[in-house]
């Protein structure tokens, strides 16, 4: 089990676009990925709906976490979106 | 001579139960079989528990997966903006956490269609709650557990069917992404028990020149297959209608595609009096189609689309990018733009002045300008930057004017924005009655006839009831638009009119006779608008003007116009 932490860059938080390009790549990785604030219950990171849920602001800290065969690396590349700003 | 109204008498004394009389919004005559648009499915009152709730589990997710399936098909068949409505309706389907919120309600007790219907209500409050884009996304949510729910219980899915042949569809109501998504080919008319005269649905249905009547009793009640006959601009509906109401009204579609081939090119009365005839549009997709067809620019470009969906205020060169693809395929023809139209109604997330009591009379359109000015600068820079980059002759008007303060603020910031021409909506009966002083400020004016009759009548657009009330025929709204000329001739200004009242063939006439100096209308109602001024001299126009004015009603006021008006008018109409 490897857990990461991230700050949100996107300017308008996880939502919408960001949100919608967030889940599609956490979907492509085929690796179970579950988002969420620290000591909090996390939601799938494929849901969109439980993505936008989560209404994470620009600047707020959100944990990555997974399991198994490539999860480094899809955390590797989700962090990376998370890092950008995916309104810009 | 024969009206269109004596004619209708005479063919409902054949089988006067067998008509009901709606309120036309998109003209033309269609026949065909019903088809019935089923309502939404409700879970039933208290479902028993999931006696296996595994099992359900498993029921509720092939339902899903089949939601899903089917709609990702129609959006691979559909248009690129329903087809991004439609997809974003299987990405919900499949969705994880909504899965996991059913199976959680499964396991409490729940039977299955009302555990989809908790899991989706729980996101749709959820949604609602955060407002602006997410709350658009609450219609889609709905409609996936709407169709997840019909296929568990085994109902007839709901919205429009695949139709095989050219079929009338009815409906209590459709919503704006049903009939957008509609096979054009398939449907002959449309009718609806809801709705008003300035609907999406019946905005959306002149868009596509299918005939429509809304505001129709029991509509919801007639049996799928019935043969039904729909004419569009009398609103009158005929159920298993004889050969000779069918012979009659295709008889009139005739002679009206005869009269319309007589007519091209620019707006003029039969005298060669010119009235300019506009296209309203909404966006790039809506320019390349109004374009290709034979009429003199847009009249009414609204920019909301460019917003609503925003999360922050799209950027000037966003903005530019798309304003560029709705110039560009008019050549030099003229386009008007109207700046930004929001409101607490249709809040922006990003400037949001937060809840309203009465937002219509809220601040909306230039009053949010004025509240929020850099975000109406950065819209006219970009306005201006597409202006240079095409050929186009771009004007700019503000909605919601009232003053002439308020006019002459927006012509100066549209000046500094190096734009050529500032103008006004004349929308709120204020402008009208003090138009020789707010056309004063700025280059033209144009008359928003949908708002004008609501402000004027105080009824509001949106309660599909008070239509008699928004008749845009009502005397009192065509003295707003008689004082707001005299204000406009005074100042030597051009005065159109961008409400759906311009695409009236016989009210064009009035329009034109009250000194209107352009028609802006779906494109669609363009070419009958033209065939009709065509028929009338300039001095015909005034007279029947005055007519309309010193009418008691609003119905007096149409028929003593269709009665006044040339015989061929009602192959128009």
């Amino acid at each position: 089990m490897t857990t990461r932490t991230y700050t949100i860059a996107s300017s308008v938080g996880l939502h919408a676009r960001p949100a919608a390009l967030f889940t599609q790549a956490a979907a492509e990785t085929g690796v179970e990925v579950t988002i969420g604030r620290p000591g909090e219950e996390p939601v799938d990171a494929s849901s969109i709906l439980g993505v936008m849920g989560l209404g994470a602001k620009n600047g707020e800290q959100v944990e990555l976490t997974a399991d198994g065969d490539g999860a480094e690396a899809a955390l590797d590349k989700l962090g990376t979106l998370l890092e950008t700003d995916l309104d810009a | 001579m024969p009206s269109p109204t004596t004619e209708a008498t005479a063919s409902a004394a054949h089988a006067v139960d067998q008509v009901r009389r709606g309120i036309g919004v998109s003209p033309g005559f269609g026949v065909g079989p019903v088809v019935q648009v089923a309502p939404p499915v409700r879970p039933p009152v208290q479902e028993p528990a999931a006696a296996d709730p595994a099992a359900a589990a498993e029921t509720v997710r092939a339902a899903l997966d089949a939601v899903a399936a089917d709609l990702d098909d129609r959006a691979s068949r559909a248009e690129a903006e329903a087809a991004q409505v439609l997809g974003a309706g299987a990405m919900i389907a499949r969705d994880k956490e909504l899965f996991k919120a059913i199976v959680g309600s499964l396991e409490a007790g729940s039977g299955p269609a009302t555990a989809i219907d908790q899991a989706v209500e729980t996101f749709a409050e959820r949604f609602t709650a955060i407002g602006g884009y997410f709350a658009e996304r609450v219609a889609d949510l709905r409609d996936v557990g709407a169709r997840a729910i019909a296929i568990v219980l085994g109902e007839p899915m709901p919205g429009v069917p695949a139709l095989t042949e050219p079929s009338i569809l009815v409906a209590h109501d459709l919503a704006p992404a049903e009939t957008a998504s509609l096979d054009r080919a398939m449907v002959a008319g449309i009718v609806t028990q809801a709705g008003g005269r300035t609907s999406h649905t019946a905005i959306l249905a002149a868009q596509y020149g299918i005939p429509a009547a809304v505001q129709v009793a029991d509509a919801s009640a007639i049996a799928p297959a019935t043969r039904v006959a729909v004419d569009g601009s009398s609103g009158q509906v005929w159920i298993d209608p004889s050969d000779e109401v069918v012979t009659e009204a295709r008889e009139r579609l005739e002679k009206r595609a005869e009269l319309l081939a007589s007519t091209s090119g620019p707006g003029s009365t039969a005298d060669g009096h010119a009235v300019k005839l506009l296209a309203n549009i909404g966006g790039p997709a809506d320019a390349e189609a109004a374009a290709v067809l034979d009429l003199e620019g847009v009249g009414l470009f609204r920019t909301e689309f460019v917003f609503l969906t925003a999360t922050s205020a799209p950027t000037r060169e966003e903005q530019a990018a798309i304003y560029r693809r709705v110039f560009a395929p008019f050549g030099s023809r003229r386009v008007v733009v109207r700046t930004l139209d929001a409101g607490a109604d249709k809040p922006l997330a990003f400037a949001d002045l937060g809840e309203e009591e009465n937002p219509a009379l809220g601040r909306r359109g230039l009053r949010l300008s004025q509240a929020l000015p850099e975000l109406l600068d950065t819209q006219l820079q970009a306005i201006a930057d597409a202006a240079q980059a095409t050929e186009a002759d771009v004007w700019v008007m503000a909605p919601m004017v009232a003053t002439a303060d308020e006019a002459a603020w927006f012509a100066s910031r549209v000046a500094e924005a190096g734009l050529p021409m500032a103008g006004v909506m004349i929308e709120i009966p204020a402008a009208a009655i003090n138009s020789h002083h707010v056309l004063a400020e700025v280059g033209f004016g144009s008359l928003g006839t949908n708002d004008l009759a609501q402000y004027t009548m105080g009824a509001d657009r949106m309660q599909g009831e008070l239509s008699d009330l928004l008749d845009p025929w009502q005397p009192a709204v065509l003295g707003m638009v008689a004082q707001a000329s005299d204000g406009a001739r005074e100042n030597d200004r051009p005065l159109g009119v961008c409400g759906e009242s311009a695409g009236d063939p016989a009210l064009a006439l009035v329009l034109a006779g009250l000194g209107v100096t352009s028609l802006s209308m779906a494109p669609g109602k363009v070419a009958a608008v033209r065939a009709s001024l065509a028929l009338h001299t300039v001095a015909e126009c005034k007279a029947l003007a005055s007519v309309a004015l010193s009418a008691r009603t609003a119905k007096d006021a149409r028929e003593l116009v269709v009665a006044h008006a040339s015989p061929e008018l009602a192959a128009l109409l």
